[in-house]
């Protein structure tokens, strides 16, 4: 039995279709990671997983719980981590702990060892008002809150949007000892380049699951022969670039544009020598697409 | 280059807390310099301070020939501001958002309109400058408030987290048209947690506890800490400081 199971699922919002047709199944003991922009449906999806959101259509089981007909069973055995910062701002660190461990039933104490890889870091902090805690500070707090009454599944709503480079590579390393426990992990980001921290990636947008697969897999699944190209002042060559016969898309990506084209017949010398034809010197490298190349072949298809 | 920001031994205390510590660079003309640092880091109170919103505590700030202390005025009337909270009017057209905020900054009769045209020639906005911006798609409405916060043509302008959870083609989108407002002339200084995003500046500013960490051509900073991207780069001179969260 899959940890979590979708099947179907539609929302909307009025007029608003938040989520068309959704289906997908996450394996115990997997970090699995939902991808997309804002307002591709995540916090959607998240909410009616986590029992909080009825759908229009479909199901979604999480546990082989139903999340509508049996969400009372269900709330005691997933912790679920909001986007938006929910604990009580006014009472301290140790106090939220306290009262979120006694809501379901258990003590601090009882769960300290699943919760002190983050504990540890908010210890120094432990007697301040949650609202006085620092961004990154939050969220360790959040994560502990989530976890105190350790579940078998924990969901997290863009747990790394707005926090620095550093605190977000510190939250992915908890996630990891918290994966290591045995407890499956169903999280969104927005950030496509955080896919590499799970073991599988759906990605979506309006709605519409993309494609599923494991971080390395989406290489596969993108069509085209990619290249990256190196050259001073390429911004300046993006439109004349995208204008080439062979060109299917060109976007930069850090200090390289990575094109796309269909033709089979093209390799890094032959591209070279098309792009030095329109004056623009260059260092090729043919290269392999990564989750973002697929994410913008697939909007681009659109 | 002339030199549109100069700051030179800029120290911002709160109380005790150094806040910013003793920084010193300038900005020329059209560049595109990207300020980067962990939360806490010194960002926020650099920005506050260039933008005329918080006076410095030590040291010289000029931003468009103007200082810091004395006519802070000036420059805020000087500079565009865009964050990823700016948000345009949805219920009212793109031309007239833009018409609003021209009207905000002073402009009006045939300066607000010449300005107006301007813009949607600049930022290929022909097709739909006369739809309603709640229907237009995330990329176009980003480029749209950059358009907006240039109405009155300042020479500095200043984005905060510009492209937070924008899709990855709109988020290309909008770095082409800050390379192409660079090269009509205006002055970017840019925040990101994308650092594939610092990689597209002219010059990065790496702040670690209200210092200089590094500064320089991203390429060049790539070379001289040896490392392949700039996440590199940020995350062991973060690592290294005492950044708290």
């Amino acid at each position: 039995m899959p940890a979590i199971q979708v099947t179907n699922l539609s929302k909307s919002y009025g007029e608003v279709k938040a989520l068309s047709d959704v289906c997908l199944s996450v394996e115990t003991g997997e970090m699995y990671g939902l991808i997309g922009p804002d307002g591709a449906g995540k916090t959607t999806l998240i909410r009616i997983i986590a029992t909080l959101l009825l759908p229009d259509g479909g199901n979604a089981r999480v546990l082989g719980l139903d999340t509508v007909s049996q969400y009372k069973e269900l709330r005691g055995e997933i912790g679920y981590m909001p986007a938006v910062f929910s604990l009580y701002s006014d009472l301290t660190v140790q106090e939220n702990l306290n009262f979120f461990a006694g809501i379901f039933g258990t003590t601090v104490k009882e769960n300290y060892d699943l919760i002190k890889g983050v504990y540890h870091m908010l210890e120094p902090f432990k007697d301040r008002p949650a609202g006085k805690l620092s961004g990154g500070m939050k969220q360790k707090l959040a994560l502990s809150c989530a976890l105190i009454h350790r579940p078998k599944v924990l969901i997290l709503d863009e747990p790394t949007t707005g926090v620095d480079a550093v605190s977000r590579m510190e939250l992915w390393n908890l996630l990891h000892e918290i994966k290591n426990q045995g407890i499956t992990i169903f999280v969104s980001t927005a950030y496509m380049d955080e896919a590499k921290q799970c073991d599988r990636v759906a990605l979506i947008q309006k709605g519409t699951i993309l494609g599923v697969n494991t971080p390395e897999g989406f290489a596969h699944m993108f069509p085209y022969k990619l290249f990256a190209v190196y050259a001073s002042d390429i911004w300046k060559h993006s439109d004349a670039i995208r204008r080439l016969n062979a060109c299917e898309t060109a976007y930069m990506f850090g200090h390289s544009l990575h094109f796309a084209t269909k033709s089979s017949n093209e390799n890094a010398d032959s591209l070279g020598q098309i792009l030095k034809s329109i004056g623009i010197d260059a260092v090729v490298k043919e290269i392999d697409a990564g989750i973002e190349d697929y994410f913008i072949y697939q909007l681009s298809e659109k | 280059m002339k030199n549109v920001i100069e700051v030179e031994n800029l120290v911002k205390k709160f109380g005790s807390f150094v806040a910013v510590n003793n920084l010193t660079f300038t900005v020329g003309k059209g560049e595109i310099f990207g300020l980067l640092g962990a939360n806490g880091a010194g960002k926020t109170t650099t920005i506050r301070m260039l933008c005329g919103l918080l006076s410095p505590t030590s040291g010289k700030i000029s931003v468009a020939g103007y200082d810091a202390y004395t006519q802070p005025e000036q420059i805020r009337a000087n500079i565009g501001y865009m964050s990823q909270k700016f948000s345009l009017y949805s219920d009212l057209t793109v031309w007239e958002n833009i018409r609003f905020f021209g009207g905000i900054y002073g402009l009006w009769g045939k300066a607000l309109k010449g300005r107006a045209l301007e813009l949607v020639e600049d930022f290929k906005m022909h097709d739909f400058k006369d739809i309603m911006v709640e229907s237009l798609p995330v990329g176009w409405r980003q480029r749209i408030s950059l358009a907006v916060s240039l109405v009155h043509k300042p020479p500095v302008i200043f984005l905060d987290e510009p492209t937070s959870g924008v899709d990855p083609v709109a988020r290309r989108m909008f770095w082409e048209t800050i390379h192409h407002i660079s090269s009509l002339g205006t002055t970017v200084i840019v925040t990101t947690h994308y650092m594939d995003e610092a990689e597209y500046c002219h010059t990065a500013l790496v702040m670690v506890d209200g210092k200089i960490g590094a500064l320089g051509k991203p390429g060049e900073l790539k070379q001289k800490y040896v490392v392949e991207t700039m996440n590199e780069l940020f995350l062991s001179l973060a690592r290294n400081g005492n950044t708290k969260s």
